[in-house]
């Protein structure tokens, strides 16, 4: 296919085909987004079903408050953290002529293939100090801010050099360049990933437990454990969910439409990279420090505990193998899945540009402001109640996972969606294929490297989940999460090192390849930014 | 075109058959044959694996084991009803089998199967058979505490010198008897200024279960804290003899912190497989069942007459608990509504 027969595409057969109602692709999207919608829908049924009145005196003012202010401290602190730290990495990498650049670049992304909760073990289980508020806070900010620090390390690249030579040619100094127009170029995608840090910490729930700090989702865990108790729950469930939509909202309103666009031609040109000279050393420290904290030190306390060994009079329901089978066979289909339905609703919202088709493509992200643990505790009264044949089986929580991560699914694949060109299609449409076959040899190709990505983020954020398959784990089955979690919990933590170790092992090639997407992305200033999962 | 279609077609089929093969495949990890008794299992997975497997290859009758603590299956034995997957729920103490009793949830059990354990260790009402029993005691480092300086009460524990030095599990199921007992001995006003003690002792020590309790003693992050026994013969047979900075020593003969508590086992009123979990039943009280127990690394006490427990603890006949019995434990509601009283839990 050569570019000159652009031109000479027939308009009469892609016309016809582009006027006929997509109904294929609307029936899809219609009923994937109806059932994202079931688990909020359910809750706000059952809300009403116990009256609302009812669940405003179970929500105890003394204990809501106590957990409202757990929970924004907590906030505030690590989302300024890892928006401060993650840029500032990001700028080191990206914009500076660090040695060794390459290399940091990957080392300073991988914490997050580590999941919050065996980064919170790998704490407190040698520095018994390490709890509560401080814990967290530490904990939290080495786990996240490589959500910051992807992102951002993308706008830095592709951000346009002109604006900062006219802002330094205009004598501005160079602090005030960075501030002034580095920065506040990649504000938006500031903004969207501190969003991601916000929402990644509402949903977290092993790593609070471990570190014995309160807030919702151990709130909501213990008043499960207490009487498996579904209106307080409920009640829990919806004040965490308000509060995830108050950041998402937050985001939206302070988000600036800015210029992002580059004053020149679209053609990308790489910025010069600024010299260190005597601060070389000090930024050498910094990026080894953050690297040493945020992978050097769980990795190698995993390692220590594996040494130590230990024999655990807990027997594993599973092996190690065992539950890496269960772990990638669950997050396998559910990636599978999510990728799958993924591409009909961004197909239908990039070719039907209409205002039904964006706002059905928006509401999948409604499970974004859904804790991982609230779908979980959503599906398991759902089915529990009304679908009794799925109830414990691995089906649900497979679906819960496609669920859970579809909002990733939907960032990955809609970016290659966009730079598939419609024209390529109608190209294929005039040279006599129908309509189904030129999806199949013109579009998957040109989308297959972002539905490739969807699958690693899904299949990622599946292995290293815990919290909603604590709940959802079928009998008789452990995964390496939940397998991990009973003998950290057992404090056997000889025996957990093993698992946790192919958790993170399983999940780095994925993330590894996942860092090299991120690498040739520019940044969309997408509602949600660009998403990358963290565990919750 | 033709192959084009063909193609397309192949595609389809091939991405058909991978959804499919995939979903069989994940349909394959769960065990739920109908054949399957479904075991909702609040013990330790030491004990239950164990006793599951010998079962299953003796009578040829699988068993899906759900593990979780007691207390959450039993609430989700209630919030289930009648549509329940579970047959059969094996708890650590009595008061999670008396609170589903109470709510008319559970199957009555074979006479004969009762009959097998003394009468003081089983339902009142003949619904839950004993399986086995622990004894809640004094965990202490010996490092930093010489027995001669240990309390001989738990009233003691509520006492200031203790303050920071205690480690308590409250939200933990085997800290509930204790809190019975000391109501039953002194009175609900004493038990709640009693607890209050406790409370200020050990609020830099909280911990979610007994095992945490055990290790940070052992550790010498606390100095002292009370347990069921078998946590640390766990422990020690977990990291061997060298590595233990703690020992265990019993309160004072009758004391109220002294308490033998049962762990049992019963069948759900909803199951569709009665047969088969009174054999479970059967099994888990008979000698080969209680030979398992005695000889699993969970250290509990088996309640057949003349099956020794492991590791050379002090037989069962010679204890000297404080005098409870299994209706007085309850269904657990009162201790728990006491700890509220004072925070203790929420």
């Amino acid at each position: 296919m050569t570019a000159a027969a652009l031109g000479t595409a027939p308009v009469a057969v892609a016309e016809r085909s582009r006027h006929r109602f997509p109904w294929a692709l609307s029936t899809t999207t219609v009923l994937v987004v109806g059932g994202l919608l079931v688990p909020l829908s359910f809750l706000v049924f059952e809300a009403t079903q116990v009256g609302w009145r009812q669940i405003w005196s179970i929500l105890d003012q003394a204990t809501v408050a106590s957990l409202l202010w757990n929970t924004i401290r907590l906030a505030v602190a690590v989302t300024i953290l890892c928006a401060v730290i993650g840029t500032g990495a990001a700028w080191l990498t990206e914009r500076t002529a660090l040695p060794g650049r390459r290399a940091w670049a990957v080392l300073l992304v991988l914490p997050l293939v580590i999941p919050d909760f065996v980064v919170a073990w790998s704490w407190s289980s040698i520095f018994p100090s390490v709890h509560g508020y401080f814990g967290a806070v530490l904990v939290m900010t080495l786990g996240l801010y490589p959500l910051v620090y992807l992102p951002m390390a993308a706008a830095f690249r592709s951000a346009d050099p002109g604006q900062e030579e006219a802002a330094r040619g205009l004598g501005l100094s160079r602090i005030a360049v960075w501030l002034r127009i580095s920065v506040r170029q990649a504000r938006s995608t500031l903004l969207g990933s501190s969003l991601l840090v916000c929402l990644a910490l509402l949903a977290e729930y092993g790593a609070f437990e471990n570190l014995r700090y309160q807030t919702f989702t151990t709130a909501i865990f213990t008043e499960l454990e207490i009487g498996f108790a579904t209106a307080a729950a409920c009640a829990l469930s919806l004040v965490l969910v308000g509060l995830s939509i108050l950041a998402l909202l937050g985001e939206a309103v302070f988000r600036e439409h800015g210029r992002l666009q580059r004053s020149g031609p679209q053609v990308a040109r790489g910025a010069r990279r600024h010299r260190l000279g005597r601060a070389t050393p000090l930024a050498l420290l910094a990026a080894a420090l953050l690297a040493g904290l945020g992978l050097g030190f769980p990795v190698a306390i995993v390692a220590y505990w594996m040494v130590q060994g230990g024999a655990s009079t807990l027997p594993a329901t599973v092996s190690v193998a065992g539950a890496a089978g269960y772990s990638a066979l669950y997050s396998g289909v559910g990636a599978l899945i999510a990728t799958v339905l993924a591409l009909p609703v961004t197909l239908l919202a990039a070719r039907r540009p209409a205002r039904w088709t964006a706002a059905l493509e928006r509401s999948t992200f409604v499970v974004q402001a859904l804790p991982g643990l609230v779908i979980a505790l959503a599906l398991v009264y759902f089915v529990e109640r009304y679908m009794t044949f799925v109830y414990q089986s691995p089906e649900l929580l497979v679906v819960a996972y496609s669920m859970m991560f579809f909002p990733l699914a939907i960032v990955a694949v809609r970016s290659s969606v966009a730079r598939a060109p419609e024209a390529l299609e109608e190209i294929g449409r005039s040279l006599g294929a129908g309509p189904m076959m030129v999806r199949l040899r013109v579009t998957l190709p040109l989308v297959a490297p972002g539905l490739a990505a969807a699958f690693c983020l899904v299949f990622l954020s599946g292995v290293t989940e815990l919290t909603a398959t604590l709940l959802l784990v079928p009998n008789n089955v452990q995964t390496l999460a939940t397998q991990f979690w009973s003998f950290t919990e057992n404090v056997s933590y000889g025996a957990a090192a093993p698992y946790a170790a192919t958790m993170i092992a399983m999940s780095i090639v994925p993330g590894y390849l996942l860092s090299r997407w991120f690498d040739r992305r520019t940044i969309h200033a997408a509602p949600v930014g660009t998403a990358v999962g963290g565990p919750s | 075109m033709r192959n084009v279609k063909t193609g397309w077609r192949r595609g389809c089929l091939l991405l058909g058959t991978g959804v499919l093969l995939a979903v069989g495949i994940t349909a394959c990890g769960s065990s739920g044959g109908s054949n399957t008794l479904v075991l909702y299992n609040g013990q330790h997975t030491e004990t239950t694996d164990a006793l599951v497997s010998a079962f299953e290859h003796k009578t040829g009758i699988e068993v899906s084991v759900r593990t979780n603590d007691e207390d959450v299956l039993a609430d989700q034995i209630v919030q289930e009803g009648a549509n329940s997957p579970a047959d059969l729920i094996f708890t650590e103490n009595s008061p999670a089998l008396e609170y589903l009793q109470g709510k008319n949830l559970l199957a009555p059990v074979d006479a004969s199967t009762l009959s097998m354990v003394s009468s003081k260790d089983n339902s009142p009402d003949g619904d839950w058979v004993g399986v086995s029993a622990r004894v809640s005691v004094l965990v202490y480092n010996t490092t930093m505490l010489r027995p001669s300086q240990l309390p001989t009460s738990v009233l003691a524990l509520a006492q200031p010198q203790w303050k920071g030095e205690l480690a308590i599990a409250p939200s933990e199921t085997d800290f509930q008897p204790i809190v019975s007992a000391v109501a039953k001995a002194y009175g609900e006003q004493a038990a709640l200024k009693w607890l209050e003690g406790i409370k200020t002792n050990g609020l830099s020590h909280e911990y979610a279960d007994n095992e945490t309790i055990t290790s940070s003693v052992n550790s010498g992050q606390a100095e002292i804290g009370i347990i069921n026994q078998y946590y640390w013969y766990r422990l020690r047979a977990e990291s061997g003899s060298a590595a233990m900075h703690s020992a265990i020593a019993f309160f004072t003969p009758r004391d109220p912190g002294y308490v033998e508590d049962i762990s049992g086992a019963a069948i759900l009123k909803s199951t569709h497989h009665l047969r088969q979990a009174q054999e479970f039943l059967a099994f888990i009280v008979s000698k080969q069942g209680q030979e398992i127990i005695a000889q699993a690394d969970s250290f509990e006490y088996p309640l057949f007459p003349g099956v020794a427990a492991a590791d050379g603890q002090p037989p069962l006949a010679s204890l000297q608990p404080y005098p409870i019995t299994v209706a007085e434990l309850g269904d657990g509601s009162f201790p728990v509504s006491l700890m509220t009283k004072v925070g203790l839990v929420t």
